[in-house]
Protein backbone atom coordinates (compact mmCIF):
# COMPACT_ATOMS: atom_id res chain seq x y z
CA UNK A 1 0.00 0.00 0.00
CA UNK A 2 1.32 3.45 -1.24
CA UNK A 3 1.40 6.33 1.95
CA UNK A 4 -1.15 8.78 1.12
CA UNK A 5 1.92 11.18 2.68
CA UNK A 6 5.57 10.63 3.07
CA UNK A 7 7.18 13.12 5.12
CA UNK A 8 11.24 13.55 4.60
CA UNK A 9 13.61 15.41 7.08
CA UNK A 10 11.41 18.39 7.34
CA UNK A 11 13.21 20.90 8.83
CA UNK A 12 12.14 25.02 9.34
CA UNK A 13 14.41 27.89 11.09
CA UNK A 14 13.28 31.05 11.87
CA UNK A 15 16.16 33.02 11.83
CA UNK A 16 18.65 31.25 14.30
CA UNK A 17 15.93 29.70 15.73
CA UNK A 18 14.54 26.02 15.22
CA UNK A 19 11.03 25.64 13.85
CA UNK A 20 10.77 21.86 13.99
CA UNK A 21 14.10 20.01 12.75
CA UNK A 22 14.22 16.69 10.72
CA UNK A 23 10.65 15.30 10.94
CA UNK A 24 9.80 11.94 9.09
CA UNK A 25 6.86 10.05 9.05
CA UNK A 26 4.06 8.16 6.80
CA UNK A 27 0.99 8.34 6.82
CA UNK A 28 -1.58 5.61 5.62
CA UNK A 29 -4.88 6.41 4.19
CA UNK A 30 -7.91 6.35 6.27
CA UNK A 31 -5.15 6.68 9.55
CA UNK A 32 -5.12 9.57 11.97
CA UNK A 33 -1.97 10.83 13.31
CA UNK A 34 -1.88 12.58 16.78
CA UNK A 35 1.09 15.29 17.33
CA UNK A 36 0.98 16.25 20.63
CA UNK A 37 3.62 18.75 22.69
CA UNK A 38 3.69 21.80 24.81
CA UNK A 39 3.20 25.37 23.02
CA UNK A 40 6.09 26.45 20.88
CA UNK A 41 7.47 22.93 20.30
CA UNK A 42 6.98 23.42 16.93
CA UNK A 43 3.80 21.67 16.08
CA UNK A 44 2.16 24.20 14.17
CA UNK A 45 5.02 25.19 12.47
CA UNK A 46 5.39 21.24 11.36
CA UNK A 47 1.46 21.49 10.21
CA UNK A 48 2.26 24.77 8.31
CA UNK A 49 5.29 22.90 6.73
CA UNK A 50 2.89 20.20 5.54
CA UNK A 51 0.06 21.69 4.11
CA UNK A 52 1.74 24.35 2.04
CA UNK A 53 1.46 27.16 4.49
CA UNK A 54 5.16 27.23 5.14
CA UNK A 55 8.07 27.04 3.25
CA UNK A 56 10.65 24.38 4.94
CA UNK A 57 13.99 24.78 4.63
CA UNK A 58 15.14 21.56 3.97
CA UNK A 59 12.75 18.25 3.37
CA UNK A 60 10.15 16.47 1.49
CA UNK A 61 6.44 16.07 1.39
CA UNK A 62 5.48 13.60 -1.28
CA UNK A 63 1.52 13.49 -1.32
CA UNK A 64 0.04 10.55 -3.46
CA UNK A 65 -2.08 12.45 -6.22
CA UNK A 66 -5.06 10.74 -7.81
CA UNK A 67 -3.58 11.46 -11.71
CA UNK A 68 -0.02 11.17 -10.81
CA UNK A 69 0.81 9.10 -7.91
CA UNK A 70 3.26 10.34 -5.55
CA UNK A 71 4.30 14.28 -5.74
CA UNK A 72 6.71 16.23 -3.94
CA UNK A 73 4.41 19.31 -2.75
CA UNK A 74 7.01 21.63 -1.65
CA UNK A 75 8.36 21.48 -5.48
CA UNK A 76 4.63 21.73 -7.00
CA UNK A 77 3.46 24.87 -9.37
CA UNK A 78 1.69 27.02 -6.83
CA UNK A 79 -1.63 26.54 -9.05
CA UNK A 80 -1.15 23.08 -8.95
CA UNK A 81 -0.78 23.08 -5.08
CA UNK A 82 -3.85 25.72 -4.40
CA UNK A 83 -5.67 23.05 -6.40
CA UNK A 84 -4.81 20.49 -3.99
CA UNK A 85 -5.61 22.68 -1.09
CA UNK A 86 -9.68 22.73 -2.15
CA UNK A 87 -9.86 19.64 -3.39
CA UNK A 88 -7.65 17.15 -1.78
CA UNK A 89 -6.75 18.73 1.41
CA UNK A 90 -8.51 20.12 4.33
CA UNK A 91 -7.40 22.67 6.81
CA UNK A 92 -9.51 23.22 10.00
CA UNK A 93 -7.99 26.11 12.00
CA UNK A 94 -8.45 26.55 15.75
CA UNK A 95 -9.96 29.55 15.16
CA UNK A 96 -13.16 29.14 13.04
CA UNK A 97 -12.44 33.00 12.10
CA UNK A 98 -9.56 31.99 10.35
CA UNK A 99 -10.94 29.39 8.14
CA UNK A 100 -15.09 31.06 7.83
CA UNK A 101 -15.69 33.78 5.78
CA UNK A 102 -17.66 35.66 8.62
CA UNK A 103 -19.63 38.24 6.01
CA UNK A 104 -20.99 35.06 3.96
CA UNK A 105 -23.94 32.86 4.66
CA UNK A 106 -23.57 29.56 6.35
CA UNK A 107 -24.66 28.20 2.86
CA UNK A 108 -22.78 30.33 0.83
CA UNK A 109 -19.07 29.45 3.26
CA UNK A 110 -19.97 25.71 2.63
CA UNK A 111 -20.52 26.56 -1.16
CA UNK A 112 -17.14 28.16 -1.98
CA UNK A 113 -15.14 24.91 -2.37
CA UNK A 114 -18.08 23.93 -4.51
CA UNK A 115 -17.67 27.16 -6.85
CA UNK A 116 -14.01 27.62 -6.78
CA UNK A 117 -14.18 24.19 -8.06
CA UNK A 118 -16.32 24.94 -10.77
CA UNK A 119 -19.78 23.91 -9.84
CA UNK A 120 -22.56 26.28 -11.29
CA UNK A 121 -26.23 25.50 -10.20
CA UNK A 122 -27.27 27.22 -7.19
CA UNK A 123 -29.89 24.42 -6.42
CA UNK A 124 -27.38 22.12 -6.08
CA UNK A 125 -24.54 23.76 -4.57
CA UNK A 126 -27.55 24.61 -2.04
CA UNK A 127 -28.36 21.30 -1.75
CA UNK A 128 -25.04 20.44 -1.40
CA UNK A 129 -24.77 23.35 1.73
CA UNK A 130 -27.88 21.61 3.28
CA UNK A 131 -26.86 17.94 3.40
CA UNK A 132 -23.91 18.97 5.16
CA UNK A 133 -24.83 21.22 7.63
CA UNK A 134 -27.77 18.59 8.23
CA UNK A 135 -24.39 15.86 8.73
CA UNK A 136 -22.48 18.64 11.05
CA UNK A 137 -25.90 19.28 12.74
CA UNK A 138 -26.65 22.36 12.16
CA UNK A 139 -30.62 22.83 11.32
CA UNK A 140 -31.32 23.44 7.11
CA UNK A 141 -33.06 27.05 8.81
CA UNK A 142 -30.13 28.61 9.46
CA UNK A 143 -28.37 28.16 6.28
CA UNK A 144 -28.72 31.62 5.57
CA UNK A 145 -27.72 32.59 8.48
CA UNK A 146 -24.12 34.63 8.72
CA UNK A 147 -21.31 33.00 11.19
CA UNK A 148 -21.81 35.89 13.52
CA UNK A 149 -24.72 34.47 14.83
CA UNK A 150 -23.45 31.05 15.61
CA UNK A 151 -22.21 30.08 18.72
CA UNK A 152 -18.31 28.52 18.49
CA UNK A 153 -19.01 25.38 18.64
CA UNK A 154 -21.57 25.73 15.65
CA UNK A 155 -18.92 27.89 13.66
CA UNK A 156 -16.11 24.83 14.14
CA UNK A 157 -18.59 22.64 12.99
CA UNK A 158 -19.54 25.07 9.82
CA UNK A 159 -15.52 24.94 9.56
CA UNK A 160 -15.79 21.20 9.08
CA UNK A 161 -18.29 21.33 6.86
CA UNK A 162 -16.96 23.69 4.27
CA UNK A 163 -13.82 22.07 4.47
CA UNK A 164 -15.42 18.52 3.62
CA UNK A 165 -17.74 19.67 1.16
CA UNK A 166 -15.32 18.60 -1.58
CA UNK A 167 -14.81 15.29 -0.40
CA UNK A 168 -10.91 15.61 0.55
CA UNK A 169 -8.69 12.91 1.72
CA UNK A 170 -6.59 14.29 3.76
CA UNK A 171 -7.50 16.51 6.62
CA UNK A 172 -5.15 18.82 8.23
CA UNK A 173 -6.72 20.21 11.87
CA UNK A 174 -4.65 23.00 14.20
CA UNK A 175 -6.64 22.40 17.64
CA UNK A 176 -9.87 21.64 16.68
CA UNK A 177 -11.33 21.51 19.87
CA UNK A 178 -9.09 24.64 21.69
CA UNK A 179 -11.44 27.29 23.23
CA UNK A 180 -14.74 25.09 22.99
CA UNK A 181 -16.59 23.89 26.49
CA UNK A 182 -16.13 20.07 27.50
CA UNK A 183 -19.47 19.46 26.06
CA UNK A 184 -19.51 21.25 23.07
CA UNK A 185 -15.51 19.51 22.50
CA UNK A 186 -17.21 15.94 23.30
CA UNK A 187 -19.42 16.43 20.05
CA UNK A 188 -17.25 18.37 18.40
CA UNK A 189 -14.82 14.81 18.55
CA UNK A 190 -17.96 12.30 18.29
CA UNK A 191 -18.59 14.16 15.10
CA UNK A 192 -15.04 14.15 13.91
CA UNK A 193 -14.92 10.39 14.68
CA UNK A 194 -17.92 9.41 12.42
CA UNK A 195 -17.18 11.51 9.75
CA UNK A 196 -13.51 9.84 9.91
CA UNK A 197 -14.61 6.82 9.95
CA UNK A 198 -17.52 7.15 7.19
CA UNK A 199 -15.39 9.00 4.57
CA UNK A 200 -12.17 7.11 5.69
CA UNK A 201 -10.28 10.22 5.69
CA UNK A 202 -6.50 10.51 6.61
CA UNK A 203 -5.86 13.41 9.34
CA UNK A 204 -3.61 14.93 10.96
CA UNK A 205 -4.50 16.70 14.11
CA UNK A 206 -2.17 19.15 16.41
CA UNK A 207 -3.24 19.83 19.61
CA UNK A 208 -2.00 20.12 22.96
CA UNK A 209 -4.92 17.70 24.52
CA UNK A 210 -4.28 14.25 25.44
CA UNK A 211 -7.73 13.19 25.49
CA UNK A 212 -8.50 14.50 21.91
CA UNK A 213 -5.83 12.21 20.39
CA UNK A 214 -6.62 9.13 22.37
CA UNK A 215 -9.99 9.45 20.99
CA UNK A 216 -9.49 10.40 17.10
CA UNK A 217 -5.97 9.77 17.05
CA UNK A 218 -4.26 5.82 15.47
CA UNK A 219 -0.45 6.89 15.94
CA UNK A 220 0.77 9.93 18.42
CA UNK A 221 4.00 11.80 17.81
CA UNK A 222 5.57 13.52 20.91
CA UNK A 223 7.38 17.24 20.02
CA UNK A 224 9.50 19.10 22.35
CA UNK A 225 11.89 21.71 20.73
CA UNK A 226 11.35 21.17 17.54
CA UNK A 227 12.39 17.39 17.40
CA UNK A 228 10.20 14.64 17.84
CA UNK A 229 11.02 12.54 20.93
CA UNK A 230 8.90 9.93 20.82
CA UNK A 231 6.23 8.12 18.61
CA UNK A 232 4.05 5.09 18.39
CA UNK A 233 0.52 4.08 18.74
CA UNK A 234 -1.46 6.03 20.62
CA UNK A 235 -2.46 3.56 23.51
CA UNK A 236 0.63 2.68 23.32
CA UNK A 237 2.69 5.89 23.90
CA UNK A 238 -0.20 7.32 26.19
CA UNK A 239 -0.50 4.02 28.92
CA UNK A 240 3.78 3.26 29.03
CA UNK A 241 5.23 6.46 27.87
CA UNK A 242 9.37 6.04 27.35
CA UNK A 243 10.82 9.06 26.98
CA UNK A 244 11.11 11.86 30.03
CA UNK A 245 9.40 14.57 28.24
CA UNK A 246 6.03 12.10 27.16
CA UNK A 247 6.21 11.11 30.98
CA UNK A 248 6.08 14.18 32.00
CA UNK A 249 2.97 15.22 29.69
CA UNK A 250 1.18 12.33 30.89
CA UNK A 251 1.62 12.81 34.36
CA UNK A 252 0.39 16.34 33.99
CA UNK A 253 -2.92 15.64 32.64
CA UNK A 254 -5.74 16.69 35.72
CA UNK A 255 -7.37 13.90 36.52
CA UNK A 256 -11.25 14.55 37.37
CA UNK B 1 -5.70 77.75 -28.54
CA UNK B 2 -4.50 78.23 -24.89
CA UNK B 3 -0.81 77.50 -23.57
CA UNK B 4 -1.59 73.81 -22.35
CA UNK B 5 0.06 71.47 -23.69
CA UNK B 6 -2.58 69.42 -26.30
CA UNK B 7 -4.90 67.71 -23.93
CA UNK B 8 -3.23 68.66 -21.08
CA UNK B 9 -0.72 65.92 -20.05
CA UNK B 10 2.84 66.29 -20.94
CA UNK B 11 3.87 64.16 -23.62
CA UNK B 12 5.78 61.38 -21.81
CA UNK B 13 2.85 60.91 -19.16
CA UNK B 14 0.84 60.49 -22.47
CA UNK B 15 3.41 58.05 -23.78
CA UNK B 16 3.45 56.13 -20.64
CA UNK B 17 -0.16 55.81 -20.45
CA UNK B 18 -0.27 54.71 -23.90
CA UNK B 19 2.06 51.88 -22.81
CA UNK B 20 -0.64 51.35 -20.19
CA UNK B 21 -3.41 51.43 -22.71
CA UNK B 22 -1.42 49.03 -25.42
CA UNK B 23 -0.61 46.06 -22.66
CA UNK B 24 -4.29 46.56 -21.69
CA UNK B 25 -5.31 45.81 -24.91
CA UNK B 26 -3.26 42.65 -25.56
CA UNK B 27 -4.17 41.11 -22.33
CA UNK B 28 -7.93 41.86 -22.22
CA UNK B 29 -9.67 42.65 -18.78
CA UNK B 30 -5.99 42.75 -17.02
CA UNK B 31 -5.75 45.29 -14.96
CA UNK B 32 -2.33 47.16 -15.86
CA UNK B 33 -0.84 49.36 -13.01
CA UNK B 34 0.15 53.13 -14.40
CA UNK B 35 1.36 56.16 -12.53
CA UNK B 36 -1.74 58.11 -12.46
CA UNK B 37 -1.31 62.25 -12.59
CA UNK B 38 -2.71 65.07 -10.34
CA UNK B 39 -5.24 66.19 -12.74
CA UNK B 40 -7.41 69.31 -12.16
CA UNK B 41 -10.28 68.15 -10.38
CA UNK B 42 -11.22 65.59 -7.81
CA UNK B 43 -10.54 61.86 -7.91
CA UNK B 44 -13.84 60.40 -8.15
CA UNK B 45 -14.63 63.06 -11.01
CA UNK B 46 -13.14 60.83 -13.66
CA UNK B 47 -9.66 61.53 -13.42
CA UNK B 48 -8.91 58.08 -14.84
CA UNK B 49 -11.23 58.32 -18.00
CA UNK B 50 -9.64 61.60 -18.47
CA UNK B 51 -6.15 60.61 -18.52
CA UNK B 52 -6.90 57.85 -21.03
CA UNK B 53 -8.74 60.13 -23.03
CA UNK B 54 -6.27 62.62 -23.35
CA UNK B 55 -3.56 59.98 -24.26
CA UNK B 56 -5.64 58.46 -27.02
CA UNK B 57 -7.10 62.23 -28.63
CA UNK B 58 -5.57 63.95 -31.48
CA UNK B 59 -6.42 67.11 -32.77
CA UNK B 60 -8.95 66.06 -35.84
CA UNK B 61 -11.24 63.95 -33.03
CA UNK B 62 -14.64 64.70 -32.54
CA UNK B 63 -15.04 64.41 -28.56
CA UNK B 64 -18.58 63.19 -26.67
CA UNK B 65 -18.81 63.07 -23.02
CA UNK B 66 -21.70 61.67 -20.90
CA UNK B 67 -22.36 61.06 -17.36
CA UNK B 68 -24.69 58.33 -16.52
CA UNK B 69 -25.91 58.61 -20.19
CA UNK B 70 -26.40 62.60 -20.03
CA UNK B 71 -24.57 65.18 -21.84
CA UNK B 72 -25.69 67.99 -20.28
CA UNK B 73 -25.09 66.88 -16.27
CA UNK B 74 -22.37 68.67 -14.52
CA UNK B 75 -19.29 66.07 -15.11
CA UNK B 76 -20.28 66.07 -18.91
CA UNK B 77 -19.92 69.57 -19.72
CA UNK B 78 -16.70 70.38 -17.06
CA UNK B 79 -15.06 67.89 -18.48
CA UNK B 80 -16.25 68.23 -21.96
CA UNK B 81 -14.98 72.37 -20.88
CA UNK B 82 -12.03 71.24 -20.06
CA UNK B 83 -10.73 69.43 -23.73
CA UNK B 84 -12.50 72.45 -25.25
CA UNK B 85 -10.24 74.49 -23.61
CA UNK B 86 -7.06 72.05 -23.40
CA UNK B 87 -6.72 70.24 -26.38
CA UNK B 88 -9.25 72.96 -28.72
CA UNK B 89 -11.02 69.72 -30.19
CA UNK B 90 -14.42 69.38 -31.70
CA UNK B 91 -17.00 68.32 -29.30
CA UNK B 92 -20.49 67.13 -30.21
CA UNK B 93 -23.60 65.76 -28.74
CA UNK B 94 -23.98 63.34 -30.81
CA UNK B 95 -23.06 59.45 -30.58
CA UNK B 96 -22.61 58.56 -34.15
CA UNK B 97 -20.37 61.93 -34.60
CA UNK B 98 -17.83 61.49 -32.37
CA UNK B 99 -14.91 59.29 -32.31
CA UNK B 100 -13.39 59.35 -28.63
CA UNK B 101 -16.64 58.91 -25.68
CA UNK B 102 -15.58 59.34 -22.40
CA UNK B 103 -18.33 57.97 -20.65
CA UNK B 104 -19.27 57.34 -16.75
CA UNK B 105 -22.09 54.65 -15.79
CA UNK B 106 -23.33 54.36 -19.59
CA UNK B 107 -23.07 52.74 -22.82
CA UNK B 108 -24.57 54.90 -25.12
CA UNK B 109 -27.84 53.32 -27.25
CA UNK B 110 -26.40 54.01 -30.90
CA UNK B 111 -24.11 51.01 -31.30
CA UNK B 112 -20.79 52.33 -31.76
CA UNK B 113 -18.45 51.41 -34.59
CA UNK B 114 -15.09 50.49 -35.47
CA UNK B 115 -13.85 54.11 -35.73
CA UNK B 116 -14.91 54.97 -32.15
CA UNK B 117 -12.93 54.65 -28.68
CA UNK B 118 -15.44 54.78 -25.41
CA UNK B 119 -13.71 55.50 -22.31
CA UNK B 120 -14.94 54.76 -19.21
CA UNK B 121 -14.39 55.97 -15.86
CA UNK B 122 -13.94 53.61 -13.42
CA UNK B 123 -14.05 54.28 -9.90
CA UNK B 124 -12.77 50.55 -8.23
CA UNK B 125 -12.07 48.45 -10.93
CA UNK B 126 -11.10 45.24 -8.71
CA UNK B 127 -14.27 43.34 -9.28
CA UNK B 128 -13.34 41.21 -5.90
CA UNK B 129 -12.27 43.90 -3.85
CA UNK B 130 -15.43 44.00 -1.31
CA UNK B 131 -14.76 40.28 -0.95
CA UNK B 132 -11.12 39.98 -0.25
CA UNK B 133 -9.69 43.01 0.57
CA UNK B 134 -6.18 42.07 0.30
CA UNK B 135 -4.71 43.10 -3.05
CA UNK B 136 -1.95 41.03 -3.08
CA UNK B 137 -4.55 38.34 -2.50
CA UNK B 138 -6.74 39.28 -5.54
CA UNK B 139 -3.81 39.48 -7.63
CA UNK B 140 -2.55 36.33 -7.11
CA UNK B 141 -6.75 35.12 -7.64
CA UNK B 142 -6.41 36.90 -11.19
CA UNK B 143 -3.12 34.98 -12.38
CA UNK B 144 -4.15 31.68 -11.06
CA UNK B 145 -7.78 31.99 -12.09
CA UNK B 146 -9.66 31.45 -9.00
CA UNK B 147 -12.72 32.88 -9.25
CA UNK B 148 -14.74 30.82 -7.15
CA UNK B 149 -15.65 33.70 -4.63
CA UNK B 150 -17.30 35.64 -7.38
CA UNK B 151 -19.92 33.34 -7.39
CA UNK B 152 -20.53 33.12 -3.44
CA UNK B 153 -21.05 37.00 -4.26
CA UNK B 154 -23.56 35.96 -6.71
CA UNK B 155 -24.65 32.82 -4.09
CA UNK B 156 -25.42 35.12 -1.31
CA UNK B 157 -27.76 37.47 -3.90
CA UNK B 158 -30.06 34.51 -5.08
CA UNK B 159 -30.19 33.21 -0.96
CA UNK B 160 -31.03 36.55 0.66
CA UNK B 161 -33.16 38.64 -2.16
CA UNK B 162 -34.11 34.92 -4.77
CA UNK B 163 -32.49 36.75 -7.46
CA UNK B 164 -29.25 38.08 -8.35
CA UNK B 165 -29.36 41.70 -7.31
CA UNK B 166 -26.06 42.82 -8.49
CA UNK B 167 -27.69 45.78 -10.79
CA UNK B 168 -24.95 47.50 -11.74
CA UNK B 169 -20.89 46.77 -11.98
CA UNK B 170 -22.17 43.33 -12.67
CA UNK B 171 -19.10 40.78 -12.87
CA UNK B 172 -18.18 39.57 -16.52
CA UNK B 173 -15.58 37.13 -17.24
CA UNK B 174 -13.23 38.64 -20.95
CA UNK B 175 -12.27 35.51 -23.61
CA UNK B 176 -13.06 32.95 -20.82
CA UNK B 177 -9.97 34.79 -18.49
CA UNK B 178 -9.91 37.34 -16.72
CA UNK B 179 -12.98 38.44 -14.47
CA UNK B 180 -13.19 42.09 -14.92
CA UNK B 181 -15.59 44.93 -13.44
CA UNK B 182 -17.15 46.76 -16.16
CA UNK B 183 -17.30 49.67 -14.18
CA UNK B 184 -20.81 50.85 -12.71
CA UNK B 185 -22.67 50.50 -16.21
CA UNK B 186 -26.33 49.09 -14.97
CA UNK B 187 -26.35 45.40 -16.37
CA UNK B 188 -28.58 45.65 -18.84
CA UNK B 189 -25.27 47.16 -20.96
CA UNK B 190 -23.32 44.47 -20.08
CA UNK B 191 -24.71 42.54 -23.72
CA UNK B 192 -23.20 45.31 -25.72
CA UNK B 193 -19.57 45.08 -23.73
CA UNK B 194 -19.32 41.58 -25.91
CA UNK B 195 -18.69 42.02 -29.75
CA UNK B 196 -18.33 45.35 -30.01
CA UNK B 197 -17.15 47.02 -33.11
CA UNK B 198 -15.15 49.74 -30.94
CA UNK B 199 -12.11 49.71 -28.50
CA UNK B 200 -13.05 50.58 -25.06
CA UNK B 201 -10.84 51.74 -22.32
CA UNK B 202 -11.15 51.69 -18.77
CA UNK B 203 -9.49 53.71 -16.65
CA UNK B 204 -9.17 54.37 -12.74
CA UNK B 205 -7.14 57.43 -11.66
CA UNK B 206 -7.03 56.76 -8.03
CA UNK B 207 -6.67 53.14 -8.28
CA UNK B 208 -3.87 53.70 -10.88
CA UNK B 209 -5.11 50.96 -13.42
CA UNK B 210 -5.97 50.94 -16.82
CA UNK B 211 -7.77 47.78 -18.46
CA UNK B 212 -8.94 47.56 -22.32
CA UNK B 213 -11.29 45.40 -24.39
CA UNK B 214 -10.23 45.51 -28.04
CA UNK B 215 -12.63 45.01 -30.82
CA UNK B 216 -14.84 42.53 -30.86
CA UNK B 217 -14.06 40.65 -27.74
CA UNK B 218 -16.03 37.92 -26.01
CA UNK B 219 -17.47 39.29 -22.91
CA UNK B 220 -19.35 37.27 -20.62
CA UNK B 221 -21.43 37.90 -17.55
CA UNK B 222 -20.93 35.45 -14.69
CA UNK B 223 -24.34 33.28 -14.00
CA UNK B 224 -26.04 30.15 -12.36
CA UNK B 225 -26.87 27.48 -15.03
CA UNK B 226 -30.09 27.68 -12.90
CA UNK B 227 -30.06 31.36 -12.46
CA UNK B 228 -29.24 32.74 -15.68
CA UNK B 229 -27.58 36.46 -16.49
CA UNK B 230 -30.99 38.86 -17.24
CA UNK B 231 -30.11 42.13 -18.37
CA UNK B 232 -32.64 44.23 -17.30
CA UNK B 233 -34.88 47.82 -17.12
CA UNK B 234 -37.48 49.35 -15.59
CA UNK B 235 -40.61 47.84 -17.64
CA UNK B 236 -41.98 50.98 -19.21
CA UNK B 237 -41.26 52.82 -22.46
CA UNK B 238 -40.02 56.20 -22.69
CA UNK B 239 -42.39 58.59 -20.98
CA UNK B 240 -40.73 61.06 -23.93
CA UNK B 241 -39.77 59.21 -27.12
CA UNK B 242 -42.15 55.96 -26.68
CA UNK B 243 -38.41 53.79 -26.86
CA UNK B 244 -38.98 50.34 -25.47
CA UNK B 245 -34.88 49.39 -25.96
CA UNK B 246 -33.54 51.57 -24.12
CA UNK B 247 -32.16 51.75 -20.22
CA UNK B 248 -34.87 54.12 -18.21
CA UNK B 249 -34.25 56.88 -15.67
CA UNK B 250 -36.80 56.94 -12.82
CA UNK B 251 -37.65 60.59 -12.38
CA UNK B 252 -39.45 62.08 -9.44
CA UNK B 253 -41.93 64.82 -10.76
CA UNK B 254 -43.73 66.21 -7.65
CA UNK B 255 -44.81 65.38 -3.76
CA UNK B 256 -47.86 63.48 -4.87
CA UNK B 257 -46.15 60.44 -5.97
CA UNK B 258 -45.66 61.28 -9.64
CA UNK B 259 -43.05 59.98 -11.62
CA UNK B 260 -41.86 59.18 -14.88
CA UNK B 261 -39.00 56.85 -17.11
CA UNK B 262 -37.02 58.67 -19.17
CA UNK B 263 -34.43 57.79 -21.79
CA UNK B 264 -31.28 58.03 -19.26
CA UNK B 265 -29.29 58.31 -22.69
CA UNK B 266 -29.99 61.76 -23.73
CA UNK B 267 -29.07 62.08 -26.97
CA UNK B 268 -30.88 58.42 -28.01
CA UNK B 269 -33.90 60.17 -26.65
CA UNK B 270 -33.71 63.84 -28.43
CA UNK B 271 -32.73 62.14 -31.72
CA UNK B 272 -36.06 59.38 -31.57
CA UNK B 273 -38.20 62.79 -30.88
CA UNK B 274 -36.92 64.94 -33.91
CA UNK B 275 -37.57 61.57 -36.36
CA UNK B 276 -41.06 62.11 -34.48
CA UNK B 277 -41.71 59.40 -31.75
CA UNK B 278 -43.51 60.26 -28.84
CA UNK B 279 -44.07 58.85 -25.54
CA UNK B 280 -47.50 59.19 -23.53
CA UNK B 281 -46.23 62.40 -22.03
CA UNK B 282 -44.24 64.23 -24.92
CA UNK B 283 -46.67 66.80 -25.23
CA UNK B 284 -47.41 67.68 -21.80
CA UNK B 285 -43.64 68.01 -21.17
CA UNK B 286 -43.75 70.28 -24.37
CA UNK B 287 -46.12 72.74 -23.17
CA UNK B 288 -44.51 72.77 -19.94
CA UNK B 289 -41.37 74.08 -21.58
CA UNK B 290 -43.55 76.68 -23.87
CA UNK B 291 -44.99 77.91 -20.62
Amino acid sequence: MTPLLQVRNITKHYGARLGCGDVSFDLYPGEVMGIVGESGSGKSTLLGCLAGQLAPDAGEVLFDTRAEGPRDTLTMSEPERRMLSRTDWAFVHQHARDGLRMGVSAGGNVGERLMAVGARHYGDIRAQAVDWLGRVEISADRVDDRPTAFSGGMQQRLQIARNLVTGPRLVFMDEPTGGLDVSVQARLLDLLRGLVREMGLSAIIVTHDLAVVRLLADRLMVMKDGHVVETGLTDQVLDDPQHGYTQLLVSSVLQV
Amino acid sequence: MSDYNFAYLDEQTKRMIRRAILKGLAVPGYQVPFASREMPMPYGWGTGGVQVSAAVMVPEDRFKVIDQGADDTTNAVSIRKFFERTAGVETTEETAQASVIQTRHRIPETPLNEDQILVYQVPIPEPLRFLEPRETETRKMHSLEEYGLMHVKLYEDISQHGAIATSYAYPVKVEGRYVMDPSPIPKFDNPKLSGCPAIQLFGAGREQRIYALPPYTRVASLDFEDYPFDPSKADHPCDLCGAEDSYLDEVITDDAGGRMFACSDTDYCRARREAGHAGPRATAQHEEAGA
